[in-house]
């Protein structure tokens, strides 16, 4: 009573293979996307300074036109991440700057701890949209800082605020977050979880 | 819509003893198996929020610790998310997709097996980290449902590391279930069920399906990518390698807006199957159903960042994603106005289907409302990180996604056991469940109003009151689904006979088959007029 | 499972005498800042907006429920579309939600322009406290809640402002236009404090911004905003809006203060005045933790009553105090406390709860240790 035509419609080994085989590769578009995503999030943040991130590579500057008609003030922040035992602060508060003029201010750095560190500074820029704005031609925070112990280091940064900066942001921060460098320091601070740890004897 | 069935053999022997369930292709057997670990996993789920309610009973800390606080909020939310409301969804689309589009089984039946069997093996994982945790061997996940870097990254406990496997396994359970579903939808339906001819419960897992297979890999992204980031040395999340703790969100939610519309498509699908049965009259505006429910997933993709608005994004951001959000209430008030029609003038009766379905239209468009007020980003601003989200996502999702559940358990029962479930017990699990739900959750718009943050253990003393109702209202409703327990072992072991259409009003060729439906059914396609 | 639960939990559930705090808020405050107005009038927009359509749609439900039944209307009507209808709700929610997105725009672009602000706060984050700092005037300092562990654990009468206060207020003046610059030192926070309207993430290695202008002296509260660990509950945030001239008299104070704790370094302290500093110092900083009488939580957060550490090598617990212990919950306090306060923590830690080691730490063994 099983009718042969009804049961080829069930003879679709194929068609289904056809359809996973399709639904297969768009799971692995998808998760190449979700590893997109990372990339074309810089992209989108260089394009639009979202979150402030300058980035920490050199800017070539050429001849930069500058505006001696308006200053634009730049403060300076300095902060430190969890432990960090530094001393960390910008030389001075701020400065009145035109755009288009490569400035430098100094930063300064004490290692207070009684080990040799390596530590890395990432900049922010604030508002977000300033960023694309801001180039830095130096700064200490394209590289990483060695410190003795004790040991203080003046460590220069030169800017230039893009004179295209749009006439209603006069105010910029430029802030510095030190953290401890992974590969030099590893004992110090681990990547690894900050779990409780119970078999530490106290 | 009319089908002529063949007389066909009685496919009804089933493989006996523990291989039956531990190796089955039987979408019946298998969707069994599925609502049952939703169930379990709701009580699991529950007592956890039950402890957490006992906690937020008065100010003070009288039960737990802060740091044993935060693992039973993320526990609970994992839970309900990837433990109940998922896999009860795959559980109905199991026992129901085949019958209803007229096919003898899933296409893919093995895979089918092994899409189930890793969700035990996922919260074993889980709940094992949890048990630890009270037998004092360190935390379990603590960061919230969300876990965002680098709370769960740098500072996530060694459980992390499980948990994030346990997301692996049921990301893949997901998306196996998903290309089944997909696979039997496009090759499998009965001659003469075009697509504008599918029952529309068959429409909203299509599109979900479709939804899980285009962003659960993108979770996987996320959660590999913190595994690198703790032990592999990328710096995705840490802004000291150069990373950003803000991408995390961004690939996180864009993941997580998507996959609440997973939680709540089929949900609008078994709303439209029950209320044209109990109105006795067709679905009001079929096709614009299916066009509102695929507007709203594409929709999906694009309003991530209105859970970020804190994060200080630039306003174009802002602006963008506030007005795809707003966007989203279009079509999903279409669907709300067409469950309206079809009650418009019918012939309404209000067993306990019904009368969830009906408690899902008016709760899950409180919890609609409370969401376009929180698109505004301005408003937000007050809001986001408040009670005020919890008790917007706790209407869609309990008096939504989970009412939904129990009136499908409710409707189709009969059709799964042959028997009649008790209707006295019914109606008195819904109304218990009705109004303690919403003694639970609604004065949480309140106390978010008034300032209290999420995620506290422990809460300033003008919030007192309203929290002392929500956890009676949690207690009533925690012990009332033991109502829905019984009710359920009941009628699999005995009752009124159920008969082949079950409901006067009830259409559909899964109401073609006997009471109970055999184990194979649709052997020979029935032919669709 | 003592680290997980309290025995006297379920006792005090049962007794459930609490004093009645009766404050039921239903609604969002206005607030006194131009953000926080601002939310409040278009949140009271929307809302009864949306009421308007509750009304009319449930009412619909309503009527059809009571007036549709099959006892009532045993013959149900056949339609199943119709067009214009279906125009009419997809063009009419449109035309609200326009409506809606226009004051929302405006409201949301008059708040995001921070620029010529008066002066600027930093504002970072910890786990689990603040920290504040006045941009180019000198003064900076942690904020901590003060509420005390008696008060949470139900062995002391809870206060008025109970998890609200802190030890160290931020203070700003009235009528100007103050920035906050938010960052954070470890995992994401938020400040927020609903009277201004302001909310924003504080995340680590990046800058965030935001700006009050308050016209009205007061005291202002507000808690953080994300989670961010254990104690995410109990790190609350108080802000004092004084005129002009108080703002700058407390400045100078401040000032003061500081110069004085920095020379209360210098000077060789006793033993008492090491006791009782210690005493609220603990209390505010380890007692979270640590528990008020040293016992700690068990496989969670070691005891220090009657520890090796606190009854062993002075050396030692000052360097655990000062550097933390990696790979643990134990942060480093170095960088957060002052020598005079670490000094007088470790010797109250020595010397409490019966540890009676008789040992004294000075604020320049501490200097020395750094």
């Amino acid at each position: 009573m099983h009718s042969e035509e009804n049961h080829k419609q069930y003879n679709q080994p194929a068609n289904n293979r056809l359809v996973i085989r399709k639904l297969l590769l768009l799971v692995a578009i998808m998760f190449s996307f979700g590893y997109a995503l990372v990339p074309l999030y810089d992209v989108f943040c260089d394009i639009t300074g979202l979150n402030g991130k300058t980035g920490d590579r050199v800017s070539l500057v050429k001849k930069p036109v500058v505006d001696l008609n308006r200053k634009v003030r730049v403060t300076f922040l300095a902060s430190l991440n969890a432990s960090m035992p530094w001393e960390f602060k910008p030389q001075m508060s701020y400065i009145d700057v035109h755009p288009g003029e490569p400035t430098t201010i100094n930063y300064i750095a004490r290692n207070t701890s009684k080990n040799p560190m390596t530590g890395q500074a990432v900049p922010s820029v604030a508002p977000g949209l300033a960023a694309a704005y801001f180039q830095k031609t130096e700064c200490f925070c394209f590289t990483e800082q060695a410190l003795k112990p004790g040991e203080e280091k003046v460590m220069p940064v030169t800017f230039i605020v893009d004179s295209q900066l749009p006439q209603q942001m006069n105010e910029l921060i430029l802030s510095y977050t030190f953290f401890t460098s992974h590969e030099k320091t590893k004992n110090l601070s681990s990547s690894q979880s900050l779990s409780l740890n119970q078999d530490h004897k106290l | 819509m009319n089908a002529v069935i063949e007389e066909h053999h009685d496919h009804d022997h089933k493989p006996s003893g523990l291989g039956r369930w531990l190796f089955s292709t039987n979408h019946k057997d298998i969707g069994s198996m599925y609502l049952w670990f939703a169930f379990t996993m709701f009580f699991v789920g529950g007592a956890l929020a039950l402890i957490i309610r006992a906690e937020l009973f008065q100010p003070g800390m009288q039960i737990v610790e802060p740091e044993f606080f935060n693992q039973l909020t993320t526990l609970h939310g994992l839970i309900m998310v990837f433990g109940v409301i998922m896999p009860a969804f795959v559980g109905l689309a199991n026992w129901q997709l085949p019958m209803m589009i007229g096919a003898p089984d899933m296409a893919l039946p093995r895979m089918n097996n092994w899409s189930f069997w890793l969700l035990p093996a996922a919260f074993g994982l889980l709940l094992a980290s949890l048990a630890m945790s009270i037998m004092g061997m360190g935390s379990a996940p603590n960061f919230g449902w969300t876990f965002y870097a680098p709370l769960s990254t740098t500072y996530g406990p060694d459980s992390t590391d499980y948990f994030i496997f346990s997301v692996h396994l049921m990301g893949i359970s997901s998306v196996m279930g998903a290309i089944n579903v997909i696979a039997t939808i496009m090759n499998m339906r009965a001659p003469g069920m075009n697509y504008m001819k599918m029952p529309i419960f068959v429409w909203t897992w299509f599109i979900t399906a479709y939804l899980l297979i285009a962003v659960m890999p993108v979770l996987a992204g996320a959660v590999t990518m913190m595994l690198t980031d703790r032990h592999f040395g990328t710096s995705f999340f840490n802004a000291a390698g150069g990373g950003d703790p803000v991408m995390f969100q961004h690939i996180f939610w864009f993941f997580g807006h998507p996959e609440v519309y997973i939680m709540i498509l089929p949900a609008f699908g078994i709303i439209s199957q029950i209320v044209p049965t109990f109105s006795r009259k067709p679905l009001f505006g079929y096709s614009s159903m299916v066009y509102a429910t695929a507007s709203i997933a594409f929709l999906s993709f694009i309003v991530w960042a209105h859970h970020m608005f804190t994060t200080g994004m630039p306003v174009a951001g802002e602006l963008f994603f506030m007005y795809s959000t707003m966007l989203i209430a279009v079509p999903t008030g279409v669907k709300v106005f067409n469950w309206i029609s079809t009650m418009w003038r019918g012939a309404l009766t209000f067993e306990t289907p019904m009368l969830f379905a009906v408690a899902f239209i008016f709760l899950f468009t409180m919890g609609g409302f409370t969401g376009l007020m929180l698109c505004i980003v301005p408003a937000d601003f007050q809001y986001h990180d408040t009670y005020f989200v919890v008790a917007h996502f706790h209407y869609v999702l309990v008096t939504g996604a989970a009412f939904s559940i129990m009136a499908a358990v409710y409707y189709w029962l009969p059709k799964w056991t042959g028997n009649m479930y008790d209707e006295t017990l019914g109606k008195w699990h819904f109304w218990l469940t009705c109004i303690s739900a919403n003694v639970l959750f609604f004065p949480m718009h309140f106390v978010g109003l008034a300032g209290m943050p999420r995620r506290i253990p422990d809460y300033a003393l003008q919030f007192a009151e309203f929290n002392q109702m929500a956890s009676v209202g949690a207690f009533v409703f925690g012990f009332s689904q033991l109502i829905f327990l019984y009710v359920v072992i009941k009628c699999v072991r005995g009752g009124q006979k159920a008969t082949t259409e079950v409901w006067e009003g009830a259409k559909g060729l899964e109401f073609e088959l006997p009471s109970p439906a055999p184990f194979h059914s649709y052997t020979t396609p029935p032919q669709v007029k | 499972m003592r680290a997980v639960s309290r025995p006297s939990g379920l006792a005090c559930l049962l007794l459930a005498s609490n004093p009645s705090y009766a404050d039921y808020q239903l609604n969002l405050e206005p607030g006194v800042t131009s953000f926080s107005q601002g939310a409040y009038d278009i949140h009271t927009i929307v809302m009864w907006i949306c009421v308007v359509i509750g009304i009319i749609v449930y009412g619909a439900m309503t009527y059809s429920i009571l007036n549709h039944r099959k006892s009532n209307n045993p013959n149900p009507a056949k339609f199943d579309d119709n067009t214009t209808v279906e125009i009419l709700w997809t063009v009419i929610p449109v035309l609200i939600l326009l409506g809606i997105a226009v004051p929302a725009t405006k409201v949301l672009m008059a708040m995001e322009d921070t620029s010529n602000s008066d002066m600027s706060i930093k504002v970072t984050g910890y786990q689990w406290k603040w920290h504040y700092d006045y941009v180019g005037e000198d003064v900076s300092f942690f904020s901590n809640m003060s509420t005390t562990q008696e008060q949470i654990n139900n062995k002391e009468a809870k206060g008025e402002h109970y998890l609200l206060e802190v030890d160290n207020k931020m203070v700003i003046p009235t009528n100007k236009k103050v920035r906050f610059l938010f960052t954070s030192s470890d995992v994401i926070h938020a400040w927020w404090v609903p009277a201004f309207g302001v909310k924003k993430d504080a995340i680590p290695g990046f800058i965030n911004e935001s700006w009050a202008e308050v016209p009205e002296p007061g005291i202002y509260r507000g808690q953080c905003a994300e989670l961010c660990g254990a104690n995410h509950g109990f790190m609350p945030i108080v802000v004092e809006a004084k005129s002009e001239e108080d703002y700058l008299a407390w400045l100078d104070e401040k000032k003061a203060e500081q110069a004085a704790a920095s020379a209360s370094a210098e000077k060789t302290w006793t033993m008492e005045e090491l006791m009782a500093h210690g005493e609220t110092t603990y209390n505010t900083y380890c007692a979270a933790c640590h528990q008020v009488g040293g016992e700690g939580l068990p496989n969670v957060f070691p005891a220090i009553k009657g520890s090796p550490v606190s009854v062993g090598d002075v050396g030692k617990h000052i360097d655990i105090v000062i550097n933390g212990v990696a790979g643990t919950g134990m942060q480093a306090f170095g960088p957060q406390l002052n020598d005079a306060d670490l000094a007088a923590i470790i010797t109250y830690e020595r010397n409490a709860w019966g540890n009676n080691t008789g040992d004294i730490v000075q604020p320049s063994d501490v200097k020395a240790a750094r």
